[in-house]
């Protein structure tokens, strides 16, 4: 019989408001098996855990029942507590009466009667636990970051300064992301490029780095230290080794009518290309949708004038295994595309455009080298509408757009405003907003700046409607602040589209077993305090793979991430989870179920002899669990059709014990 | 406060009329929208914010009630699923119920009709009896 104590926390009054704290270690003190039963404010608090430990020393505890929170708060915190006292960790369990019951239930006589019933079955449980011994693993001294944005770019040049190895893989030609798009960044008006390609030559040139370009990332396996990925290398047709960069292929190659995605299809590329000037690495690649020589079979131009042999249109997808101790998602965004917006014209106005193409226009590497001019006509603008929330803060139920305020484009709306006004003052700026949302350092007196010393006219209301007549489009709005409809003839009208993750990401997602919202952001761990951890075990999260967020706040992000990753690279090795699954071989019957379900690879199944009645043997198939790669999840337990598998810590017999406890009045 | 005057009236238009007047960001897409702007009293953010508010007698009486041209171009456009073309719906249908008071009468519309009117006008009208 073990000798039980339990504790119940009042949590302050997160849940002593709502249960009779005092009820419930009364009634849990008459359980079979408990020897002490109390109730305390804080327990998770220095005194809490001294009392905790007092008890087990006094009373000779064997096992140990805390009614408090979430075992994810606080279950650690508790185990090391008795692991002081020389009580095996696993000899510890947590009622969760805070999330399950107090913060849940109204009626104190309820909460209380479902806090004992909760109470009760973690006693059963512990009346069926074993003292267990958690294993150890190594860790592979590598991270992979997947993404190669100004996120990516940060979290892998901050590993590597730690002296670790990190490989870097961009589906693109090149890293750079989306802030190679952009022409200015606000609030300090510095030049994109100019603080971005610096950091790019960087990752370019240090030795623990390596960069995956035009390469995705095609399986995941493992787990935390030791994960085995595979990644897939695309043929670009042009040897990365060999390629100089020196762009003779790119100026001479006859196709000239590709759209370049780069300035958002407002200027052509050629099939050979390197997307921009600065681009890492300086490698060309042949899109082979466009190549005349891929598709025909007759040009091969481009091989025959590159002095150094780099061209192989024979070239293959290459599929390349790596192993990683951590793997950062850094996957990035998207700006949505309007094309359901019919009233704002933009599938069918070309002077109708979003912010980030707007970028490219007013770009010096861009397609009108800088200088702002209409899509249509290659004219001056002097009339521009900027349309805030476009996508954005949308009701959950509306197809059109998202449901979060994206919010990096009142500031960016504010720059470009700005941008414009100085460099045209013949120019009417009018900006539609709903709320100017500019919290940051330095963010709202920007915004003021646009309003104030650039004139820029704001107006509180929307845009309902955008036609084009005779190259003029014709802007109704609304001002709710004066009550009038407004009617803006005006040239150009850009749209603050809202920002959407990656279409890769949920896919990655998968890969990693990390978990995602409904908008396909991934989830932190802890939304205030674990921010770049995924709850799976060696995910992290960096940029606005996570969630919106703008340039200083990614790069902050990035860092937390990458010392998230370093913590983890300097361990040596890592306590596994002793909670694993293991095979009784006498049950078995070898029907390779588990093995099916597993998604770690952790089952393996082999020929045993065994010994059969009347002296004979028979061998028999018969799984065993790599207790190292285990992680616990409990699949094979489930899929197990004769009993053989269990979980340590987890047993059918616990569980069952828990849910008799439960049914018991 | 006047948010808890005329709490009933309130109630029925919100019931009559299926809308969620707490989802209204006031981002005035509505209005921006609305193609009998300059003939509306009051515009449908105003409509929104004043049956919140518990003005249904200062709506029930005003000529944006007739108006209004039932085109649902400001449903249609509302981010958040406001819908305010129901709100003035309901109101309008709360006057014609309360008091039988037709707009138009069925038998005249015919002869107002000629090649130039929208069709969404000649529906809109049918929206303003009582059946």
């Amino acid at each position: 019989m073990q000798r039980i104590g339990v504790f119940i926390c009042h949590c302050g009054t997160n849940i002593a408001a709502t249960v009779d704290v005092k009820a419930v270690a009364e009634a849990l003190s008459h359980e079979p098996g408990v020897v002490f039963s109390t109730d305390y404010q804080y327990m998770c608090s220095e005194s809490g855990q001294t009392l905790m430990r007092e008890a087990i020393r006094e009373h000779k505890l064997t096992g140990v029942v805390v009614c408090s929170c979430s075992p994810r708060m606080h279950e650690a915190t508790f185990r090391k507590a008795a692991e002081k006292e020389g009580l095996n960790p696993y000899m510890v369990e947590i009622a969760n009466i805070r999330e399950q019951v107090s913060w849940i239930h109204k009626d104190m006589a309820q909460a209380t009667e479902k806090a004992i019933i909760l109470g009760r079955a973690a006693i059963a449980k512990v009346h069926l636990n074993k003292p267990l011994k958690a294993g150890e693993s190594p860790v592979t001294k590598r991270a992979l970051v997947i993404g190669g944005g100004i996120a990516g770019i940060q979290t892998a040049l901050d590993i590597a300064e730690a002296g670790f190895e990190v490989d870097i893989v961009e589906k693109q030609p090149t890293i750079g992301g989306k802030m190679a798009q952009i022409d200015k960044t606000f609030p300090t008006l510095d030049c994109a490029a100019c603080i971005l390609t610096p950091k790019m030559v960087d990752v370019a040139q240090n030795e623990k780095i390596k960069i995956f370009s035009y390469s995705e990332v095609e399986s995941v396996k493992g787990f935390v230290g030791n994960f085995k990925v595979a990644i897939r290398k695309k043929a670009r047709y042009v040897d990365e080794d060999k390629c100089t960069g020196c762009g003779l292929c790119t100026e001479k190659c006859p196709q000239k009518k590709v759209p370049n995605e780069f300035n958002m299809g407002f200027d052509t590329r050629r099939a050979v290309y390197i997307p921009f000037a600065q681009a890492v690495p300086k490698v060309a690649t042949i899109d082979a949708n466009n190549c005349t020589m891929m598709k025909s079979g007759k040009c091969g131009l481009c091989a025959k004038l590159c002095t150094a042999g780099a061209i192989d249109y024979k070239q293959q997808d290459q599929i390349v295994e790596r192993e990683y101790g951590a793997i950062v998602a850094a996957t990035g965004f998207n700006p949505l595309k309007p094309d359901k917006f019919n009233e704002l014209g933009y599938a069918t106005c070309q002077d109708v455009v979003t912010s980030l193409e707007l970028e490219r226009l007013m770009n010096a590497a861009g397609p009108t080298a800088g200088t702002l001019l209409r899509p249509s006509d290659k004219t001056h603008p002097h009339t521009i509408v900027f349309v805030q929330c476009v996508g954005s803060r949308c009701d959950v139920e509306n197809e059109r757009g998202k449901s979060y305020c994206s919010k990096i484009c009142c500031m960016y709306t504010a720059k470009h405003a700005m941008l414009i006004r100085e460099k045209y003052p013949d120019t009417e700026v009018y900006v539609f907003y709903i709320d100017v949302r500019t919290p940051g350092k330095n963010f709202d007196e920007f915004y003021r700046r646009a309003v104030e010393q650039y004139g820029v006219h704001y107006i509180k209301g929307q845009v309902g409607k955008v036609v084009e007549e005779n190259g003029t489009l014709k802007v109704q709005a609304s001002d709710l602040l004066s009550g009038e409809q407004l009617h803006i003839d005006a040239d150009l009208v850009v749209l603050a589209t809202a920002v959407e993750p990656d279409k890769s990401a949920r896919s990655i997602a998968t890969m990693l077993t990390a978990s995602m919202d409904t908008n396909d952001f991934f989830t932190e761990a802890h939304a205030k305090l674990r921010p770049v951890e995924s709850p799976t075990a060696g995910i992290f999260l960096s940029g606005v793979c996570q969630g919106p967020k703008d340039i200083p706040e990614t790069v902050s992000q990035a860092s937390a991430a990458a010392a998230k990753v370093i913590g983890l690279l300097a361990k040596d090795k890592l306590t596994c989870n002793p909670c694993v699954a293991n095979s009784n071989e006498m049950l078995c019957n070898g029907c390779s179920s588990c093995e099916k379900v597993c998604p770690y690879g952790a089952i393996t199944y082999s020929d045993k002899e065994f010994r059969g009645p009347n002296r004979t043997t028979l061998i028999r198939r018969v799984a065993t669990v790599n207790e190292a790669v285990c992680q616990g999840c409990g699949a094979c337990t489930v899929a197990c059709p004769s009993g053989a598998m269990d979980l340590k810590g987890f047993s059918n017999r616990q569980i069952m014990a828990e849910v008799d406890a439960i049914c018991k009045m | 406060m006047s948010h808890n005057k005329n709490a009933a009236a309130v109630e029925q238009i919100l019931r009559s009329s299926g809308v969620d007047v707490r989802k209204c960001m006031r981002c005035g897409k509505c209005t921006a929208t609305c193609p009998a702007f300059d003939e509306m009293e009051y515009h449908p953010h105003q409509f929104v914010y004043m049956v919140e508010k518990g003005q249904i007698d200062k709506l029930a009486a005003s000529p944006s009630i007739w108006h209004c041209l039932s085109c649902f171009a400001c449903m249609e456009r509302c981010p958040r699923q406001v819908e305010p073309a129901k709100l003035i719906e309901a109101v309008r249908l709360s006057v014609i119920r309360e008091k039988g008071q037709n707009h138009l009468k069925p038998e005249d519309v015919p002869a107002m009709l000629d090649e130039d009117l929208p069709q969404q006008a000649i529906t809109s009208a049918f929206r303003k009896y009582s059946k």
